[in-house]
């Protein structure tokens, strides 16, 4: 039971914690320095988990206090215990469960001194539920300096807990902090505003009935028991009854509870803080702001930042790309050399080897985009672009925190995806990820690159403007079209959750702090690497088997069929190897997946050898350029030169009807199916991990094949 | 009632004591951030298509829709 935590009696002070865990959670309003002071006190000691029940991300790490292990789980910013998002329901619905395991044994409470009445609404909540608190004043030395005269031993007075002045940004103080543990548990109740004066009869009530002491906690309960997870429904039905009972409307007590904490807190607040006229920062912040919400300056300082974003995903982060490419295919080739032949060989170098490469290649590509994302946020940038884009992005079901989603779908759609965490709103989250696969990402590049190059000619408009470049940029703004007109279909389909609010607080500019920046990356890469590599990991075995495995007899075949075929003078003696493989994929069960869905495929216009790139495509589109190069028995030679798989496909000839197969019509058909297909596991697996259900990337996928596939039987035949 | 002037009516600059609220539910929550009657708020800036606007309230910046604007009146 948690309640044997607390030191009953003094004489066991030392030893009470000596094996057990201390179970502190963090809160705070947004941008009040919660993550940073979390990052300070666990370091890379860190976990991500599940609240359990709900779809939010459970972030906790530890930290060593005297001989105790204190775990710390850091609950999502809130303004108040009144929740306006999902996330942010879990704060109520933790401390408002003394049963529950999250339950806490002591809450920090971190508060920004220079909004210090709107900050210390939330405090007064919690101290209110009986919870042990230590209220933690940041950033108290810096207001100090811009002339702010405090008076903490009021506050601790007033509270009856200790209040620590601390520094998130620098970890000054911390040890204060940790200091004021002991003294912290010990504390009684205290509350800072009785609300039983505004409604006494329902709260009683509510406390007799179910058994609870806590008058806050009833009355909570008589507000908002419905986002309590753990009160039964026939709870909540009784709950309901009461209120029809008094007539109660939860909301106008809402509102007056909160007049009322403001009153207390102003007063208290009046009485301990010396401030001076407005502080110097501001006029910093103020001046920024003239610029970066300017009517044009705003939008091309944005436009500015984007395209250097854009820039370091798609080509910064290529050299690291290749690299890892690189060691991974040496890796595969050294130990092709030393395994012993056989199905176990080729399950590591075809199968695991390519599985985790792939994996590990999206990490440059996610580090530096979440190192521009936690930039903006940190410096502050990030909600005034939010604030520039959100008339433009509402038309279209989004908000403006779609915006860096969407452009950086351009790079990768895994990052792009991940990046949809800041959106606080349900609806306008979903939709973001459901359209971000949309954006022409850069696998496809390769895959543009062949078709356009194999069907549009190598001409110049008015001299100068590359037809086939042209080509390559419509294909992008397809993408982007059909993005935005997906998302303006959804905001009909969609159901909202929860009403859309904007109201957001502009924080003031400030420096980034490079620590958090670091644990964003670390702990964005972590998370993608074992929650979506396992997925991306097995899908890849799965295919692999596909691609290496058939029928035994049509495999054992393949060797002693080939050579017939070189002795009859079919097939030359050096292309022996090749044929081989490329009869053997023919022969796979993904070649007779291929065979399969032909008939599926041909109103497209494709046949049973674009199937299996299709499907092998599903490890990554770019697959597509490889897989076309193994079925036409082209060898390895591709790599080096693409144009031997442009001659081989321009030469190949539909036995329908004896002309070329790659028309311009097939070509686009299947660049249009490209652009729209959600031909990647990985981006599955990611929006699996996201929404924490099989549910959306499943409709997903439906929607964009469906897309895909009505769109290409379209240009088939209007183009044929 | 109906003619009463908002936070959305304000030109940049211009300053208002906030007087009530005409929305319940967005009522709850511009209190909590500090929205209280009596305070005094101004117009920071708008954004250039002149929708979402940035008002001076409680000692910081504060963005909100028009529409969310809207439901507070000013005396």
């Amino acid at each position: 039971m948690k309640q044997q935590l607390l030191p009953l009696d003094k004489k066991d002070d030392n030893k009470i914690f000596d094996t057990q865990k201390l179970k502190i959670a963090l809160l705070g309003n947004p941008n009040s320095g919660k993550s940073s002071l979390f990052n300070h006190l666990t370091g890379l000691k860190q976990k991500i988990g599940n609240f359990p029940g709900v779809t939010v991300d459970k972030r906790s790490g530890y930290f060593k206090y005297e001989n105790t292990q204190a775990e710390v789980i850091d609950l999502p910013g809130t303004y108040s215990i009144y929740p306006r998002s999902l996330d942010e329901r879990i704060v109520f619905d933790v401390l408002s469960n003394p049963e529950s395991n999250e339950y806490p044994d002591l809450a920090i409470v971190v508060v920004d001194v220079s909004n210090i009445r709107r900050n210390l609404l939330l405090f007064t909540q919690i101290r209110d539920l009986g919870i042990p608190v230590i209220l933690a004043f940041n950033m108290v030395d810096l207001a100090q300096k811009d002339g702010v005269q405090f008076d903490i031993g009021k506050f601790a007075r007033f509270f009856e807990v200790p209040v620590v002045a601390i520094n998130a940004r620098t970890g000054k103080g911390l040890n204060d902090l940790k200091a004021s543990i002991n003294l912290a548990l010990q504390q009684k109740l205290k509350v800072s505003y009785d609300i039983t004066e505004l409604a006494p009869a329902i709260i009683d009530e509510i406390k007799e009935t179910f058994n609870i002491k806590n008058t806050y906690r009833a009355w909570l309960l008589a507000q908002q028991a419905e986002y309590s997870s753990h009160i039964s429904d026939h709870d909540k039905s009784t709950i309901a009854s009461i209120r029809q009972k008094y007539n109660y409307n939860n909301k106008d007590y809402q509102a007056k509870e909160t007049i009322k904490r403001y009153e207390v807190i102003n007063d208290l607040v009046w009485r301990s803080i010396v401030e001076k006229k407005a502080p110097t920062k501001d006029s910093i912040t103020r001046k920024i702001d003239k610029l970066v919400t300017h009517k044009y300056w705003g939008y091309l300082i944005f436009v500015g930042v984007l395209f250097l974003i854009f820039q370091a995903i798609f080509a910064w982060a290529a050299v690291p790309m290749d690299l890892i490419d690189l060691t991974f295919s040496n890796l595969a080739a050294w130990l092709e050399g030393v395994l012993p032949a056989g199905p176990l060989s080729s399950l590591v170098t075809e199968g695991i080897i390519p599985g985790i490469a792939g994996i590990l290649i999206f990490i440059p590509q996610i580090a530096l985009l979440f190192t521009f994302i936690s930039l903006l946020e940190e410096s502050g940038y990030m909600s005034r672009v939010v604030f520039l884009m959100d008339k433009i992005m509402r038309k279209f079901g989004l908000s403006g925190k779609s915006v860096v989603p969407l452009i950086s779908g351009v790079a990768c759609a895994i990052p792009a995806i991940m990046a949809t965490r800041n959106i606080e709103n349900w609806k306008d989250r979903i939709i973001t990820i459901f359209v971000t696969p949309l954006m022409s990402c850069s696998a496809r590049i390769p895959v543009y690159t062949i078709l356009i190059a194999l069907v549009v000619p190598q001409k110049y408009l008015l001299g100068f403007i590359n037809v086939q470049g042209l080509v390559l940029l419509a294909m992008y703004a397809l993408g982007f079209i059909a993005a935005i007109l997906s998302a303006a279909l959804f905001k009909f389909l969609v159901k909202a959750r929860d009403r859309s609010y904007f109201i957001m607080e502009l924080p003031s500019y400030k420096k980034p702090r490079w620590k958090n920046v670091v644990f964003t990356i670390y702990e964005k890469s972590k998370t993608f690497v074992l929650e979506a590599g396992r997925i991306i990991l097995a899908i890849s075995i799965i295919l692999w088997v596909l691609a290496s495995y058939g029928p035994a007899n049509e495999m054992a075949k393949a060797e002693e069929k080939v050579a017939a075929m070189v002795a009859a003078g079919e097939v030359k003696q050096e292309d022996f190897e090749s044929k081989v493989e490329s009869y053997k994929l023919e022969h796979s069960y993904a070649g007779h997946f291929g065979k399969f869905i032909e008939p599926v495929i041909k109103p497209l216009g494709y046949d049973w050898k674009i199937g299996i790139a299709l499907i092998t495509s599903f490890a990554a589109r770019e697959v597509f350029v490889g897989t076309m190069a193994t079925i036409y028995s082209i060898g390895a030679d591709w790599e080096e030169d693409d144009n031997t798989i442009k001659t081989r496909l321009k030469n190949e000839i539909n036995p329908d009807t004896g002309e070329k197969m790659y028309t311009p019509a097939l070509a686009f058909s299947l660049l249009v199916f490209y652009a729209f297909a959600m031909q990647c596991m990985s981006t599955l697996a990611v929006v699996k991990r996201e929404t924490k259900s099989w549910k959306w990337p499943m409709l997903q996928l439906i929607y964009l094949t469906a897309l895909a596939y009505g769109s290409a039987y379209l240009v088939y035949n209007l183009m044929k | 009632m109906a003619t009463s002037k908002s936070v959305a009516d304000l030109k940049p600059g211009e300053k208002a004591i906030i007087s009530g609220f005409k929305d319940e539910q967005m009522s709850l929550k511009l209190l909590e951030m500090g929205c209280l009657p009596g305070t005094e708020v101004s117009i920071n800036f708008k954004a250039p298509l002149g929708d979402p606007i940035s008002i001076d309230v409680a000692g910081y910046n504060l963005s909100l829709r028009l529409n969310e604007a809207a439901t507070i009146t000013i005396r």
